[in-house]
């Protein structure tokens, strides 16, 4: 099918492009809402991320405003925040990575083990449905259990003749309330997805274990744990990929602006949000998100090397 | 008799650890449901019941007074639900109809761009300008502020959804579309009339999904929306529970005795609202997430 043009280089390239435009120009007609979607919404404003190097003001505009290297991001340095919000960001998402896998998997395990049907059913549905709930759901769960005057444990607490907890004003409970809640939603998803693998292995291994004697704890020990093994450390591998984007929605909906707690609870998403809408601080927001895709897209880079490495059919590209 | 013994302790073990498995899976499976159990009994309640001991998991007295004021004494809840569903309408029909495009075109292999085209969209996944460009983009180049589009049109297509498609195309065999070809059908009829029924299970998933996310959009509302009456269920409720709202409930609301307010179990009979059609159809479309979330693989 292709056409050998006499040209070479780019010109040749372009005269195969215009070719195959006007060969199959429905197909570039049908793929085009696409590509003009992925051009407004994300490649338009990659160059604005320049703005993180400008000392902006409006009238001149992100390109014609003085270009100032640096100093947006010394500031972040100087002020200590980008060290909490990058520390807190980094031990969120590890503590969500390594637990929310580890309960992923033993809930696989546990209900794979399950030989009462509606029960498995039942259970897997009720576990799964968090994910599929608003995060402003998930705030509004945090204030019927834990506001100050009415809260339901609150309630309990004064029922039983204990003193009230302040939970929206004490910074060191958060972090359990968080990572519960990301577990709480993130649970049934991961559980599904090592499910699927469980149910890829064959029965032949399982039954060459039974007539050999292994008891169910040993068939899960010796069997469906390694088998595990390379789904567990492909998806922590690109967890680890993703580890400087927070989910703003949980923190979000759950802190909000409650600046009592944010010491504990600030992450970068939410740092460029705040700096955005309620400083209107350009320059410091684009910094920190700049300084988060850089980042971020070194590490998925880095993932992605060491995964080929090991299997390059694992590779994402 | 020592083998005899062995087997016996051996099948008790086994019991007991499967024994076990059942009640921790159960406990799990409570702790998920009980959030929501929590707030519609808490929807239920009497106001002063709310204020004088809390919210409880089983009040003394059962009204609907909350759920009688959102829809009656207001027209704010009806007006969001108003939003949101031609928000999720809009956005899922048009979503699926270019995602399925181009995840069709993306599959064809006489499409001689496909691999530069993915990785063009796969990119996006990668890299991103951050919230600041991003903002600036809709409010100054597309001139978006208060526009109900800033709230459909950043959610209409995802990476991972297109390759989903592209993915699920895959499987279907291309002698069908070769003998489409020599009986003289264009690529938009073979893609209407051949492939789209053949991708009704995948377009289900993406469907939903989609649908899922307009249903719970929330963000792009709050970053853009500026008029009351263009906000959606799950901003509204943000924005009531934050009790930004009240207030101007109280103002809209028939002339009502601030001390009958249900301001408290208002806030969870609005949750209930925004959860209510989720939690309703979730057992009839269960199948098609998790068949969506088991696709897995996707690559650039």
């Amino acid at each position: 099918m292709a056409v050998n043009h006499p040209t070479t280089g780019l010109a040749g390239h372009f005269y195969s492009f215009i070719h195959e435009l006007r060969k199959n120009w429905v197909l570039f007609l049908m793929l085009a809402p696409a590509i003009v979607f992925f051009i407004v919404f994300s490649y338009v404003p990659m160059p604005g991320a320049y703005i993180a190097f400008v000392n902006y003001n409006i009238s001149d505009g992100i390109f014609g405003s003085p270009f100032v290297g640096l100093q947006n991001f010394k500031f972040l340095v100087t002020s200590g925040d980008l060290w909490v919000i990058t520390r807190n960001t980094l031990l969120y998402n590890l503590v969500f990575l390594a637990l929310g896998n580890f309960l992923q998997i033993t809930f696989a395990i546990m209900l794979s083990e399950i030989g009462c049907v509606w029960y498995k059913k039942l259970t897997q549905s009720i576990i799964l449905f968090p994910h599929f709930i608003s995060m402003v759901i998930v705030g509004v769960f945090a204030y019927n259990f834990f506001n100050y005057d009415n809260g339901f444990f609150n309630a309990l607490f004064t029922s039983a003749g204990m003193e009230r907890f302040d939970f929206y004003g004490t910074p060191g409970i958060w972090k359990y309330i968080i990572v519960f809640f990301n577990v709480w939603k993130g649970t049934g998803y991961g559980m599904i997805v090592y499910l699927a693998t469980i149910t890829g292995i064959s029965d032949d291994i399982y039954e060459a274990a039974y007539i050999d004697g292994a008891n169910n704890w040993k068939k899960i020990r010796y069997i469906t744990i390694p088998m595990l093994k390379p789904t567990f450390v492909l998806l922590f591998l690109f967890g680890l990929g993703g580890i400087l984007k927070g989910s703003f929605d949980l923190f979000y909906n759950l802190v909000g602006n409650n600046s009592l707690l944010f010491a504990q609870t600030d992450i970068i998403d939410t740092y460029v949000f705040r700096s955005l809408m309620g400083q209107f601080n350009f320059t410091q927001s684009a910094a920190a998100g700049v300084y988060q895709s850089v980042f971020g897209l070194i590490l998925v880079l880095t993932v992605n090397f060491i995964v080929r490495r090991v299997d390059p059919d694992d590779a994402l590209f | 008799m020592a083998v005899q013994t062995n087997k016996i302790r051996q099948s008790f073990d086994n019991r007991l650890l499967i024994a076990v498995f059942y009640v921790v899976i159960g406990i799990f499976t409570f702790l998920c449901l009980f959030p929501f159990v929590l707030m519609i009994t808490s929807s239920f309640m009497k106001e002063s019941e709310i204020v004088a001991e809390g919210y409880k998991i089983f009040p003394r007295e059962w009204t609907l007074s909350a759920y009688q004021f959102l829809l009656n004494k207001s027209n704010k809840l009806l007006n969001a639900y108003k939003v949101t569903i031609i928000n999720t309408l809009i956005g899922t029909v048009l979503g699926l109809f270019f995602m399925s495009m181009a995840g069709f075109v993306l599959n064809r292999k006489d499409f001689k761009y496909r691999n530069a085209f993915s990785f063009f969209i796969y990119f996006t996944t990668l890299f991103s300008g951050g919230l600041v460009p991003t903002y600036m983009n809709i409010v100054n180049n597309l001139h978006l502020k208060d526009s109900v589009w800033a709230m459909i049109l950043p959610g209409l297509m995802s990476a991972w959804s297109i390759f989903l498609m592209r993915n699920f195309m895959k499987s279907i065999p291309d002698s069908l579309y070769e003998s489409a070809t020599l009986d003289g059908a264009g690529d938009f009829r073979i893609y209407w009339q051949i492939f789209m029924p053949l991708a009704i299970p995948s377009l289900a998933t993406v469907g939903l999904f989609l649908a899922l996310g307009f249903w719970n959009e929330w963000y792009n509302a709050m970053l853009y929306i500026e008029t009351e009456s263009k906000i959606p269920l799950q901003y509204f409720l943000k924005r009531m529970v934050d009790q930004t709202n009240v207030q101007t409930l109280i103002k809209q609301g028939v002339q009502i005795d601030a001390a009958d307010l249900p301001t408290q179990s208002i806030k969870m009979a609005t949750a209930v609202m925004a959860t209510g059609p989720i939690i309703l159809l979730y057992p009839f479309v269960q199948r098609y997430f998790v068949g969506g979330l088991t696709i897995g693989a996707v690559k650039g």
